[in-house]
């Protein structure tokens, strides 16, 4: 149909012009201009389309980003009249501030117990729901509600699971035979509820994404595996996890990014008269909280905070490159041994 | 196990708050809802009700802007040809790697600029259209939309802009749909930057209502739990009815990222 159309029009038919009078009809002055517009039209508009990203960009992403810089380079009181450039004096500064190295304690132990598991568990999720199971919809359903629910909500939720006295986390505990646990005043028990609150919300987000990878695995790799004797668990470890790579390359590397950011969670877990501080000796205060603390009040030092977002960036790209690297060298033992 | 959190939100939102102090803990709802929302609505400190609004209004907004801007940008770089169009796309593709923290301080001294700190117009502007939204709009429109459709109407003399409009855009739908509502989720459940710049208590997002509820010496937790359900609540029925949608765009979207 669509190729009879462009027949129609093609120049010097006859017929076209028997059926679409109208649009032959106008006179050749009244051509040239149209032509040139039309022209004009396919040359600019795509630039015009584009434009309002890289407008907004320009002015509300790439800007502030180079002025972050530029900034951290100053001694940027935001109270102070004058802004004296100091060169990397606030990065030295940093690497000797023990709160500063608190926070990435925090924020890499939080990572690392939230994200590992998350991980394990949403592959493992993935695996069963590959299966043919009944009510599939409403199984992906379940397991993504926790996403939509904003981290707010989920944040003070959990608080109240894991509060100490009336939480429903130590009553349970306390049925098997536990001690009640000082979940907030403790650094690892902080670091745990707040892991969870991240893996309640996460796990069924990578497990989906998972699961859309595991569908367009071939299923005649698994028959001839299994003809060939291989194991269920063996087929998992052998025809699954490697031909997933780039699927968990890319997990791994969005929860890099998303965890070493953490600030919500851990902000509403803590609350009291300075929460941003994350507990009173600071068991759970992340880098963004960090930074928000110096760059905002109490301290309104700009140049401070600047400083400290671009050490977390550098964080993510090396922890991130980490990951890749030790991905790449897990796939390639055990393609040998295969 | 991912439901019952949720479960349990709505339960405690419907008793008293004695409930939290229970033991063992009740697992079905009580008759206290309506109170609960009254007292809710009525705190001095959360203004819940300018959050809801406010909260409406910046999603609502952002949403409509990047579908429109979105999938304008989509189709030229999936349709059309121009100069500098690959390297323009890596560069969007580029801003998506780039965490939010980085830009938050100049951002907030940006807006102190233009005065619109405390205003939801320093929430709204800078997202307006996202790179995400422009690079998702592309892929699916490099598939779904037919090039000899497009040839064809240029040949009928349409302008690029009716193009869009009459053939590219009706395509677009399905992904136009998951993107506004990926979109108007984010908006909605967004902290770190309304928390930044929203300063005044009067005039928060609904987020920022939660978080001022929870924050309090003295909590009185029904309440508080009523209005993360009520925050909730929206999403969960955009969720129940869209849900196959949602989690269609979000593995497709995967896949080919």
């Amino acid at each position: 149909m669509t190729a009879g159309r462009v027949a129609q029009v093609e120049p010097g038919q006859p017929a076209a012009d028997a059926t679409r009078p109208a649009r032959r009809q106008p006179e050749p002055p009244h051509r040239r201009p149209r032509l040139w517009l039309a022209r004009l039209d396919t040359k600019a508009s795509p630039y015009l389309y584009i434009a309002p990203f890289f407008v907004l960009f320009a002015i509300f992403g790439a800007y502030p980003l180079g002025y972050t810089f530029w900034v951290s380079l100053h001694d940027w009181d935001l109270l102070a009249a004058e802004h004296p450039f100091v060169g990397f004096d606030n990065y030295s500064r940093l690497l000797g501030d023990g709160d500063f190295w608190n926070s990435v304690l925090n924020t890499l132990g939080i990572f690392v117990i939230s994200t590992v598991p998350q991980l394990l568990l949403a592959l493992w999720l993935a695996h069963l729901l590959n299966r043919q199971l009944r009510a599939r919809t409403s199984f992906r359903m379940s397991i993504l509600i926790p996403n939509i629910t904003s981290t707010a909500a989920v944040a003070i939720v959990f608080g109240q699971l894991f509060s100490r006295e009336f939480g429903m986390i130590n009553w349970a505990l306390d049925l098997v035979g536990i001690d009640a646990i000082d979940w907030r005043n403790t650094r690892f028990g902080a670091w745990v509820a707040i892991s969870t609150m991240v893996d309640w919300r996460w796990t069924g987000y990578n497990a989906l994404i998972f699961l859309a990878a595991m569908q367009s695995i071939p299923k005649d790799l698994y028959e001839s595996a299994a003809i060939d004797g291989a194991s269920p668990v063996r087929q998992f470890w052998s025809i699954t996890v490697p031909m997933l790579r780039p699927t968990i390359v890319f997990c791994v590397i969005i929860s890099t990014i998303g965890g070493l950011q953490l600030f919500t969670e851990p902000l509403l877990f803590n609350s009291g008269p300075n929460p941003i501080r994350g507990g009173p000796l600071r068991e759970s205060q992340t880098m963004t909280m960090y930074m928000f603390e110096n760059a905002f009040a109490p301290h309104f030092n700009f140049g401070y905070g600047s400083a400290i977002a671009w050490m977390l960036f550098a964080l993510i790209v090396v922890i991130s490159l980490i990951n890749v690297l030790v991905i790449r060298r897990l796939g390639n033992s055990t393609r040998k041994q295969g | 196990m991912s439901i019952f959190p949720i479960y349990w939100m709505f339960v405690v939102a419907t008793r008293s708050s004695d409930a939290m102090g229970q033991i063992p803990p009740p697992l079905t709802p009580g008759g206290n809802l309506p109170g609960n929302i009254e007292r809710l609505f009525n705190n001095p400190d959360a203004y819940f009700l300018t959050g809801m609004i406010n909260s409406a209004i910046v999603a609502g907004t952002v949403t409509f802007s990047v579908v429109l801007f979105s999938s304008l940008a989509g189709f030229a770089f999936a349709k059309l040809r121009f100069k500098g169009s690959n390297a323009l796309l890596l560069v969007i593709i580029a801003t998506m790697m780039v965490p939010t923290q980085l830009g938050v301080i100049p951002l907030y001294m940006l807006m102190s600029q233009l005065d619109w700190n405390d205003r939801l117009a320093a929430v709204i502007v800078p997202a307006l259209v996202t790179g995400f939204g422009v690079f998702l709009m592309r892929q699916y429109a490099s598939q779904a939309v037919s090039t000899e459709l497009i040839e064809a109407a240029r040949v009928d003399g349409c302008s690029t802009l009716r193009i869009y409009w009459n053939v590219v855009l009706p395509a677009l739908r399905p992904a136009a749909a998951v993107l506004g509502l990926l979109t108007f989720m984010t908006m909605w459940n967004d902290f770190l930057w309304p928390y930044a710049v929203l300063n005044d208590p009067e005039n928060p997002t609904v987020q920022l209502s939660l978080r001022a509820l929870s924050n309090g010496y003295y909590n009185d937790m029904s309440q508080v739990f009523t209005g993360t359900a009520l925050a909730t609540l929206p999403l969960l029925i955009v969720f129940i009815i869209f849900g196959r949608q949602i989690i269609g765009g979000i593995m497709e979207g995967a896949v080919k990222a």
